[in-house]
């Protein structure tokens, strides 16, 4: 069963890595924040399956940190960077 | 009983890694950005939450049973509430480049 565990968090590894050519590519910020998402909740199912696989429950709390990044990261983006008019719209309705 | 088990954690973590996949391909496949989007949270919610619930049984104790539950429901209202995000940051237009 831990070998099960092993290979799918390898396998899940290799597809969250794969999504990464969409940062890559783009065009739109918005691409390259969904596969910042996508590392996130990728990383998270990663680091449960190792969690589990291990016995080291300490681990979980590195997939509750990931989840969290992951939506501060979507909260910065749709902020804009300071000073621009979509930061100020949003403040300033 | 414990076979049975194990050949549910299996056939769980299995679909999600699917989803997973699902949503990989989704992710460099699809056209334009909000069907990237819509491919994205669908496939990847639903592979989380079939990994989670595959996990569920072959947890050591009752506390990261539980916390395996609390990790899902924050992913899922934080992929709910970022993928709304990105969609508004889509159609209004973003900042400018």
């Amino acid at each position: 069963m831990v070998e099960f565990f092993y290979a799918a968090a390898a396998m899940l590894l290799l597809l969250t890595g794969l999504g990464l050519a969409r940062m890559l590519w783009g065009p739109a910020p918005a691409d390259r924040m969904m596969a910042a998402q996508l590392l996130g909740t990728g990383g998270g199912a990663i680091s449960l399956l190792i969690a589990t696989a291990s016995g080291i429950t300490a681990i979980i709390d590195v997939a509750l940190t990931l989840a969290l990044l992951a939506a501060f990261a979507a909260v910065a983006l749709s902020l804009g960077e300071p000073g621009t008019k979509q930061q100020d719209k949003g403040i300033n309705p | 009983m414990s076979l049975v088990v194990d050949i549910f954690s299996m056939a769980a973590i299995g679909a999600g890694v699917f989803f997973f996949l699902a949503g990989t391909v989704g992710l460099l496949r699809f056209p334009d950005t909000l069907t990237r989007l819509h491919a994205l949270t669908k496939a990847d919610n639903l592979g989380f939450g079939l990994i989670v619930l595959g996990l569920l049984p072959q947890s050591p104790d009752l506390a990261s049973g539980m916390k395996l539950v609390v990790v899902w429901i924050l992913v899922l209202l934080a992929a709910a509430s970022a993928s709304q995000l990105i969609a508004q940051f889509v159609t209004d237009g973003g900042p400018p480049a």
